[in-house]
């Protein structure tokens, strides 16, 4: 059975959004930098609430930024 | 390291280090041969309730010591607490749960295979120390691993 984990488009989306970075994004979500380094890296799956404010910071739909599949499909 | 991991280290430093300087202090001073069961039981009970206030007021000079020479050494502010922070100290704090629980069991069997109440002190004191450091180790294992 293949192991799912929830994926993320953080890094391109801060790229597209004027190179911002992972400071300004922690600020803005309110949290700290490690814990959107920890995002970025698949190692933390943030809460709902979470997901939903990087969401909006990006302005896209919560689907835009996080994906649920495969592990390959991450890299 | 992260400043958490290194706040870890010295939590785990700092416990063994006190536990290593009280409890040889106390039983050198304060125990003397001879002493009956309800005796010992007085002692331990008086030498573990000095400890709660000692630990948290060498605790908490500890970590404001370490507060100041991290701000220093780094130049960085003091990261604020969120949600990772918040789950991560969770299931540090059940690990150090479960390793206090079997340290706890195991004094209760000393007792039960006939070893004396000075033992079964030890075995607590050691599960309370023992589930301290699994609570910082379990910590630094989240931070670097992902929770």
């Amino acid at each position: 059975m293949a192991k799912h984990k929830i994926n993320n488009e953080i890094r391109k989306l801060r790229f597209l959004t004027d190179e911002m970075t992972q400071e300004e994004l922690a600020d803005k979500v309110g949290v700290t930098r490690q814990t959107i380094m920890a995002i970025e890296k698949g190692k933390y799956s943030p809460s709902l609430e979470l997901a939903f404010r990087i969401s909006e910071v990006f302005e896209v739909p919560l689907n835009e930024v996080f994906t649920y599949g495969d592990t390959k499909s991450s890299k | 390291m992260t400043y958490h991991e290194k706040r870890s280290v010295v939590h785990i430093l700092s416990t063994i280090a006190l536990t290593a300087t009280y409890f040889p202090y106390v039983m050198n001073n304060y125990m003397t041969p001879g002493m009956n069961t309800e005796e010992i039981l007085i002692f331990w009970s008086k030498a573990i309730l000095v400890l709660i206030p000692v630990t948290i007021v060498v605790k908490i000079v500890i970590m404001i010591l370490f507060s100041i020479f991290n701000a220093v050494a780094t130049r960085e502010e003091l990261p604020k607490t969120d949600e990772r922070d918040r789950l991560i100290e969770l299931k540090a704090s059940r690990n150090s749960q479960i390793a206090f629980g079997l340290g706890f069991v195991g004094a209760l069997a000393a007792i039960a295979l006939g070893n004396s109440v000075t033992i079964m002190f030890v075995f607590m004191i050691g599960a309370g120390v023992f589930s301290e450091v699994i609570d910082h180790l379990s910590q630094i294992y989240y931070y670097r691993s992902g929770v």
